[in-house]
């Protein structure tokens, strides 16, 4: 069996599972936000009694991050809605805005808090749920309803994927390469539905050369090609990581050597290039040197796919001592990343520094305006912009307007962008400053 | 049997077409506050995609909450995007019953059967660029069967398959108690 199949045999009592069973399979994490908590808590109470229980306290996690600075008195009644639940029902994680308990973005803020387990099966309202398959756990969005059912039962019906395998070769990235490169190549090599119902399998010795944040953005992006679930299995790497956060115990499961696959491809790291996805679409791929010279407005660096603390390592490295010709927007996905920024250096500055003397405008942490959000969303695209992010999604009104125009690309590229203002290839500023 | 207007729209239709995320904010308990996804379901489709092959038709006018179009007629792919549940039902509470497209994606698709919004049906071809906007549908499940009646032309469509039992039951939670799995 691969790995998300041994992982889904162990969940629903089955000593082995298939592609295409529909099984029932008990849920170790369910996590959910601002925007689908509260239809999702509805829905609980309309079916379960305004009085039910969630099942265990300890495996649900609510963390807002969508709408959180903002004046829309809808929005901010939804973070109501879950800070009442979360006091009704006792339940010892929740993170509440306005609170040092505050995180911020949901995927980061899961493994930060240790709820990304190797072997696990977690669920989220939210499709980058998948991003926690980057410590080999079984993790994928689900809707509201499914939430609910859930709450109530501790258990959902999943159809077993089938899994793709991408295999890494080379032993490290290139200076100028970032995983966010890599997954946009693959993403644009198999189309936004290429791994629709499918398991995308990360795997080989490129793998290795990976930090955890690397990792988490191949499996952050799975759903841009429609795939359920992204998995790596889990190493040193991980359970370093993993074990740092969390004292509760864990196996971690590997794909046997004689797993059946849908399909294996391979990419040697080595011959990789910075890749861009232009609008609408995440498939949309163009290297970033054919795209040299396109004509910017705005420059964006965060959320749960490009707002993490290597994100903005890379982004400094390019950004420290230039001047920027266009807006540059700088949004860290958590606390503990808005933390790090006050911390880690390049060439002596701090990254905050770095940022806010090349005139950077910087953020509070939340998803902010990667998913548009009201009109007051910090950095939300409100008319005609074209800009270059690090974001995950550029399809018509996904940062704001349906005027907006989003390229997808590496902290790396959009740094580089955001200096010349005009899409560039981060090796013309990597060769003089890294090489 | 499911029979009405048809509304047509291109391939990877995202749920930020299906239901803008500033729209997000509604209560879906709320009756009045409901109402709001009816008025703004497919409101991020660019206006020259919307209702092909000519363009420029939304699916509700822009005083109205309900649309007079029943079936929504997809390229590939539809449904990509973000989980949010809002996408089905903002097409239910617009009027919608079934969508037909040669394929979904998988957690738009999941949702429409689970909460019971919309039947997403799954056709052979891909027919939006077959089937005008304002055409005349029928949906036959028993014959599998989906009928321009406007063109005169039938055409196939799949079987639910395994989720047909949730369909026909109204959701998962009416499902689970047939099952007994739920009191
Ligand atoms: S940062 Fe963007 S992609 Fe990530 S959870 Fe928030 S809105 Fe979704």
């Amino acid at each position: 069996m691969t790995l998300t199949e041994k992982i889904l045999a162990n969940h629903s009592g089955n000593t082995s599972v298939k592609p295409g069973d529909n099984v029932w399979v008990d849920v170790d994490v369910l996590m959910t936000h601002d925007v689908c908590g509260p239809p999702a808590i509805g829905i609980f109470q309309k079916q379960f009694g305004e009085n039910a229980r969630v099942w265990d306290p300890e495996k649900m996690v609510i963390i807002p991050d969508h709408y959180i600075f903002t004046k829309d008195k809808y929005a901010n009644r939804n973070v109501d809605i879950l800070r009442g639940f979360a006091a009704d029902q006792d339940l010892p994680y929740y993170f509440d805005v306005g609170t040092d308990r505050y995180k911020g973005v949901c995927h980061i803020a899961l493994p930060e808090e240790g709820f990304t387990r190797p072997g696990e099966v977690l669920f989220g309202t939210d499709s980058h749920t998948c991003t926690a398959g980057a410590f080999g756990q079984f993790a994928t969005g689900i809707g509201n309803t499914d939430a609910a059912f859930i709450m109530g039962t501790g258990k959902l019906w999943v159809k077993v994927p089938e899994t793709m395998r991408f295999i890494f070769d080379g032993d490290h990235l290139p200076p100028y390469l970032m995983a966010k490169d890599i997954i946009l190549q693959i993403i644009g090599d198999i189309g936004v539905d290429g791994a629709t119902y499918r398991t995308m399998e990360f795997a080989g010795p490129g793998i290795k050369a990976m930090n955890i944040e690397d990792r988490m953005t191949l499996t952050n992006m799975v759903i841009e090609a429609g795939g359920k679930n992204g998995i790596v299995e889990p190493d040193e790497i991980t359970e370093e990581y993993v074990r740092k956060r969390t004292d509760k115990p864990f196996t971690s499961l590997y794909s046997d050597p004689d797993a059946k696959y849908h399909s294996v491809r391979r990419y040697n790291l080595e011959e990789m290039v910075p890749m861009v996805a232009k609008p609408h679409s995440p498939d949309n791929k163009a290297t970033a040197e054919e795209l040299e010279g396109t004509e910017l407005t705005r420059a964006y660096i965060g959320s749960c796919t490009g707002g993490k603390l290597t994100d903005f390592i890379a982004a400094a490295e390019i950004i420290k001592g230039n001047s920027l010709k266009i807006d540059t927007y700088i949004v860290p996905a958590t606390t503990e990343i808005a933390r790090g920024l006050e911390t880690e250096k390049v060439n002596g500055k701090t990254l905050l520094e770095v940022f806010e003397e090349a005139g950077c405008k910087i953020g509070r942490a939340s998803c902010a305006a990667c998913l548009g959000g009201p009109e007051d969303t910090f950095g939300r695209l409100n008319s005609d912009e074209i800009c270059i992010s690090s974001t995950n999604r550029n399809y018509p009104g996904r940062m704001g307007s349906k005027q907006a125009q989003v390229y997808l690309a590496s902290p790396y590229t959009v740094a580089a962008s955001a200096v010349t203002g005009k899409i560039t290839d981060p090796r013309v500023f990597i060769q003089e400053t890294i090489i | 049997m499911i029979k009405g207007k048809a509304f047509v729209l291109g391939k990877n239709i995202d749920t930020d077409q299906i239901i803008p995320a500033a729209h997000l904010v509604y209560s879906l308990e709320d009756p009045e506050e409901r109402k709001f996804y009816g008025r703004y379901a497919l409101s991020g489709v660019p206006e020259k995609q919307s209702g092909l092959p000519k363009g420029g038709i939304p699916l509700v006018e822009p005083d109205k909450f309900e649309s007079e179009f029943t079936i929504v007629v997809g390229g590939p792919n539809f449904g990509c995007g973000s989980s949010r549940e809002h996408a089905p039902a903002a097409l239910q509470i617009a009027g919608i019953k079934a969508i037909v497209s040669p394929g979904y994606a998988r957690i738009f698709y999941r949702n429409s059967v689970d909460g019971g919004f919309v039947i997403p049906f799954e056709s052979v071809e891909d027919l939006s660029t077959q089937i005008h906007t304002g055409d005349e549908l029928e949906i036959d499940q028993e014959k599998l069967e989906l009928r321009n009646l406007t063109q005169n032309v039938t055409y196939e469509i799949k079987d639910l398959g395994s989720v047909a039992d949730i369909i026909n039951a109204g959701g998962i939670f009416e499902y689970a108690r047939q099952q007994g799995m739920v009191a």
